[in-house]
């Protein structure tokens, strides 16, 4: 049976949807709450976002910090990114280092060449303890994985930092409601419903500055794990690789020790976009060493508190 | 660069538990292609571990360990598809009752809602719930997955029986657009390809039916625009604009409209959207910012409009679905979150729990968990409101528990047609 089907209408362009949404919660999670902060990595999604977060509250400044959990371990170009970025904003940069976590004792050093990813979690809570910070913007995605997928935009955080997916608050319209207790705090994702298309689509729009490693270069890389790790003072070649000078770019930029890049010659956006479109594999899957432990890597970090 | 000129729907999956929604998403999924190779690899390792066979599509969505572990869905998933011109953002609701929250929060905001019905079961009470629950929330059109054909055969007369079942609850809800499709999700049978075991069957397939359905339809209202102010923005020389997402009507610089509660006539002298700067006209889901002729002390939970207006009242008539653990009774005092304003609330009385099975509402003296029921509130602070089904954002309300903070119930001012 088919009763008339309602008529298809030609409407706002989806980029200009997204864009509003996202700016929409970054206005009430703003207002709700007293002391939010924008978690901001260098990285394509995080540049996006602090992008957003500009344009949401201009010609007035940011009305809150940006906050780099650093792990140490960073390739150097997005560093220097990270530095420029917020200076042409006039921005206040804060930084939870987990080497800061490690020199206190609050983690185990996983020794020179150990990856530092799950310590975040750690260096990131301590911080927004220290701060009094009640809300988190993060640049997370929920076509990354399939535990973000299953997220609330606002995602409640308990006294501990944890995230428990069988206790989610309702999420009703777009009505999001940021009031926590004291000691408890907010994760907000604008970027929820953004693909990974989507943001490279967005970066080509509005011409969204990123650091170099995302477009195509030549680098010495060794095979590991079916990917290629570049070769730099935290990942030298183990017996049996061998390097080579391979052309490639990051789909992600994480920690440099579990990074991994991919084979490309897309040294524009316009040719990322297309290189995107048409990839067989996720982004996590093909850049992510700390996704591999187990099937359920995301969820168990991010029950912990992780991002 | 080319243009960018796809649209976006937005769907939900309901109905009972085990009718086959997840595993529907995950065929659509698959037979489209838009999973990556290694999140099909990691399904099928999932599935061999979990010793569930070769391939349990519903692990495309229920990612969460306990869900896998109960191959049951807990919480909504959000997966994303696109065809050329169309983006899809699907949310994959639970079906247990115990988590009709998570199903009302993946509805809230969809265009269309994807039913799936088990043939060889009919409707039962928890597809009857979903469809009421997704009436309220103002879906108005179904594409209706009547699932598990294999296990019958591919029968056309146990595929009529449910479509005349679902025509028959349809037409009390007052759906408008309804498409149903017999499938099996478990096979792939209508869902992406037609399946040559229908061929009493000259519908669409999901997917079809999915390409032509309205995409706008949950920002459509039936009344002028509305911008309730989220922020107040400093421009230099000292002038401001206040900035806010538009629903309803398009609105236009030059517009004459009301600022509400204060009842202040004004005009947009400019109107900012974030893409273009200056523009002339903004519509329903674009955030922002607008310039007033006249000196206002606007500031955020006000709310523009343009005629015809909505309410300012402090008394709500409102129909809520109730998801606290402890009862709703008359004289709970909560707090209310309606477009950008926050302010306490009491239920002053209860008019009635709805029986989702027949569609009619009784005397109650409390509203348990899940339930439905028909309230009077009064605020402390005025509210700008319209009737929800003339206008899905200034017409929705939450509830909020003054202790814990948590959200404890949908919202909708006025009263649904059917009840
Ligand atoms: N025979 C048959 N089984 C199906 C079909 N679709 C789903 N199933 C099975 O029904 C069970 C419940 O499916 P699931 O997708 O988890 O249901 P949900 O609770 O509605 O999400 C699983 O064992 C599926 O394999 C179908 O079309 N035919
Ligand atoms: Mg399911």
């Amino acid at each position: 049976m088919t009763l008339t089907p309602l008529r298809p209408q030609t409407t706002t362009d989806h980029l200009s949807l997204l864009e509003s949404h996202a700016v929409y919660i970054l206005r009430e999670v703003a207002a709700e709450c007293e002391r939010p902060v924008l978690l901001f990595s260098g990285g394509k999604d995080s540049a996006v976002l602090l992008h957003l977060a500009v344009k949401a509250f201009a010609p007035g400044r940011l009305p809150f910090p940006v906050m780099h959990v650093d792990t140490g371990q960073n390739f150097p170009e997005v560093l220097t990114f990270r530095d420029q970025t917020v200076a042409n904003l006039g921005a206040r940069l804060l930084v939870a280092s987990v080497q800061d976590a490690i020199d206190r004792g609050r983690v185990a050093d996983p020794g020179p060449h150990g990856a530092r990813n799950r310590l975040q979690t750690v260096a990131l809570l301590d911080a927004i303890v220290e701060h009094g910070f009640d809300a988190a913007f993060g640049g997370a995605r929920r076509d990354e994985d399939k535990a973000r997928a299953k997220e609330r935009i606002l995602s409640f955080r308990d006294a501990f930092g944890q995230w428990d997916p069988r206790q989610q608050r309702p999420e009703l319209w777009q009505l999001y409601q940021g009031r926590v207790n004291a000691g408890e705090h907010l994760r907000a994702f604008p970027l929820s419903d953004w693909t990974e298309l989507d943001i490279w689509q967005y970066i080509e729009r509005e011409h969204v500055a990123l650091p170099p490693i995302y477009f195509a270069h030549e680098r010495d890389v060794v095979r590991r794990d079916a990917m290629w790790l570049a070769v730099n003072e935290f990942i030298q070649p183990r017996p049996g690789e061998h390097v080579e000078r391979r052309l490639v770019r990051y789909r992600t930029v994480g920690d440099a020790t579990c990074t991994g890049a991919v084979e490309s010659d897309a040294v524009t956006v316009d040719a990322i976009v297309r290189e995107v479109a048409t990839a067989n594999v996720s982004e996590r899957g093909a850049t992510r060493a700390d996704d591999r432990f187990s099937e359920t890597a995301m969820e168990d970090r991010k029950r912990e508190g992780y991002f | 660069m080319e243009p960018v000129n796809t649209d976006i729907l937005r769907l939900a999956t309901i109905g009972s538990v085990d009718d086959g929604k997840s595993t529907l998403i995950g065929r659509l999924l698959v037979d489209t292609r838009q999973l990556f190779d290694d999140q099909l690899d990691a399904v099928v390792n999932a599935s061999e571990r979990r010793g569930v066979g070769d391939l349990d599509l519903s692990f495309v969505t229920d990612g969460l360990r306990a869900e896998r572990e109960q191959g049951i869905t807990i919480d909504v998933a959000y997966r994303y598809a696109s065809t050329p011109d169309r983006k899809f953002i699907i949310a994959d609701c639970p079906g247990h009752v115990q988590y009709t929250r998570n199903m009302a929060t993946g509805a809230s905001t969809a265009d269309l809602a994807l039913v799936v019905v088990d043939v060889a079961h009919g409707l039962k009470e928890q597809t009857r719930r979903h469809l009421c629950i997704a009436a309220l929330l103002g879906v108005r059109g179904l594409v209706v997955a009547v699932n598990k054909m294999d296990a019958v055969h591919w029968s056309s007369a146990a595929f009529q029986s449910v479509v005349d079942e679902v025509e028959t609850v349809s037409s009390e809800l007052g759906f408008e657009s309804i498409t149903c499709v017999p499938t099996s999700a478990l096979l792939g049978d209508n869902v992406v390809d037609a399946s040559d075991h229908t061929p009493w069957y000259h519908g669409p397939t999901v997917l079809g039916a999915l390409e032509s359905s309205d995409a706008g339809a949950w920002s459509n209202a039936t009344n002028g625009p509305r911008l309730p102010i989220q922020w107040v923005l400093r421009q230099p020389g000292g002038g401001r604009t206040y900035a806010g997402m538009v629903n309803g009507d398009t609105l236009h610089s030059g517009d004459v409209v009301t600022l509400l509660p204060a009842g202040i006539e004004t005009t947009i002298t400019a109107l900012n959207t974030l893409h273009s700067g200056a523009d002339t006209q903004a519509g329903a889901g674009l955030s922002i910012d607008v310039a007033l002729a006249d000196e206002t002390d606007a500031g955020r939970g006000d709310l523009l409009a343009r005629a015809p207006l909505p309410r300012v009242t402090r008394d709500v008539t409102a129909t809520v679905c109730w998801f606290g653990e402890r009862p709703l009774t008359t004289g709970s005092r909560l707090r209310l979150k309606h477009t950008t304003r926050v302010t306490p609330a009491r239920i002053v009385a209860l008019d009635g729990v709805v029986d989702v099975s027949t569609l009619t509402v009784h005397d109650g003296d409390e509203l348990r968990t899940n339930d439905i029921g028909l309230v009077q509130l009064q605020t402390a602070d005025p509210l700008v409101v319209d009737d929800y089904r003339d206008n899905r954002v200034t017409g929705s309300f939450v509830l909020i528990d003054e202790v814990t903070n948590a959200t404890v119930a949908a919202g909708m001012v006025g009263r649904a047609a059917f009840l």
